[in-house]
């Protein structure tokens, strides 16, 4: 029988939880053999070859490319994991929630006290993915299904996750494993 | 009069002397009822409604309620469970609590009653409100973003440093914490030794210079 897939995103995060999935350390040879990684910047797979078990989202959606990766995760995933608070509340990049965009494009490019930007522009290229009004959690944009906290998320917790759901098992995660930082 | 009061939590017969409340009488009995704005030495606020206990069928905060004889109280339940978690979760999307840079990290009963509750992430909407930050006060910092609205440091300053240095505010979705001038925490008479810097029992009111002084993940409140 074929191995389950599993594929991995970063969106609007800092790679640190795809750190914490390195993290594992000799479990990853363990991981290998209960799955094969599809989509994934740990293969550097850029397209979905089929079907997955388990999708792990890492970061919120901050611009419009962001919630298409989402999109299509939740398309080809029977069971999407938001993992780390940026996937979960937006974290960092959520600082920016409560500023209008404009202002936060307008210190970043032209009013900031490091910025040389002599011809004032601020980005508008259409290659550039669009900066969405505020960062979003996963769950406010698709049906996520299981939730994995921590900045980063601990190796432990995506690990336990991980081994529970490959094999049918309940998430029952022992209190000690939950942090939020 | 008798002066010991006998009633039930959840099935266990616990004795309170008259005048206690169901949450004293369980604190002496050994049983454990979850709260977060209820703070021993404070006059009892009863606002957060986490302690909430169901009495002869009807709910009330254990905080406020005080013991009966033969009252039947029901503390753990999954329908409390589930109350409690959706108190902590409203909690958590009203304000801005990022644990990752919050200095109370590890020290916060909010966040240790998260734990204790097994949220994963809060089931409500994020509103990410604007909230200020006084940074004005040369020892205390005041970071609203993550005021739970708990009222303790008002009680606290009010009633043990007599100064009234904080009250509430507003309304419903408005209500908010307030400092007694016209300006910042500064041009108020608050100390660092008052009580009301004491009691806070999340990031909000912020001894400066003392960040992090509890290492990761060693959080020491509430634990089971
Ligand atoms: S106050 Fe508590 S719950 Fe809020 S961010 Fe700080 S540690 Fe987290
Ligand atoms: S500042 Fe702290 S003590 Fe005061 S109401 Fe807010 S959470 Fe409670």
């Amino acid at each position: 029988m074929a191995k389950p897939k599993v594929a991995t995103a970063s969106l609007a995060g800092c790679f640190g939880c795809h750190m914490s999935i390195l993290d594992i350390d000799e479990r990853i040879l363990k991981l290998i053999e209960l799955v094969d990684f599809d989509k994934s910047p740990i293969d550097d797979i850029k397209k979905f070859t089929g079907r997955c078990a388990i999708g792990l989202i890492e970061g919120g959606c901050a611009n419009e490319e962001n919630v298409h990766v989402l999109q299509e995760f939740r398309e080809h995933c029977d069971i999407l994991i938001s993992v780390g608070d940026c996937a979960i509340n937006g974290d960092i990049p959520a600082l920016r929630n409560n500023i209008p965009l404009k202002e936060c494009l307008e210190e970043a490019y032209l009013n900031g006290p490091s910025v040389y930007n002599p011809e004032k522009t601020i980005p508008n290229d259409k290659e550039l993915p669009l900066c969405l009004d505020r960062v979003y959690p996963c769950h406010e944009v698709v049906k996520i299904d299981y939730f994995l906290p921590g900045c980063p998320a601990n190796a432990e917790i995506i690990w336990q996750a991980l081994v529970a759901l490959l094999n049918n098992k309940p998430l029952d995660l022992p209190y000690e494993i939950i942090k939020y930082d | 009069m008798s002066d010991q009061i006998t009633f039930t939590i959840d099935g266990v017969e616990v004795k309170a002397k008259p005048g206690q409340t169901i949450m004293q009488a369980a604190d002496d009995a050994g049983i454990y009822i979850p709260r977060l704005c209820y703070h021993p030495e404070l006059t009892a606020h009863g606002s957060c409604r986490v302690c909430t206990v169901i009495v002869n069928g009807k709910p009330q905060t254990a905080c406020t309620q005080p013991a009966a004889e033969g009252m039947i109280v029901e503390n753990d339940t999954p329908e409390l469970l589930e109350h409690r978690r959706n108190l902590v979760d409203m909690l958590f999307v009203e304000g801005n609590h990022l644990c990752m840079f919050c200095e109370r990290s590890g020290n916060c009963e909010l966040q240790a009653m998260a734990y204790r509750l097994g949220i994963l992430a809060p089931k409500y909407p994020y509103f990410y409100p604007d909230k200020p930050v006084d940074s004005t006060h040369k020892d205390i910092f005041l970071e609203l973003n993550r005021c739970i609205l708990c009222g303790r440091c008002v009680n606290a300053s009010k009633d043990v440093d007599g100064k009234g240095v904080f009250d509430f505010v507003g309304r419903s979705i408005d209500k908010k914490i307030a400092v007694n001038s016209d300006k910042n925490l500064k041009d108020t008479t608050m100390a660092v030794t008052d009580k009301a810097a004491q009691v806070c029992p999340v990031g909000s009111i912020n001894k400066k210079g003392t960040a992090f002084k509890i290492p990761y993940g060693s959080d020491i409140e509430h634990k089971k």
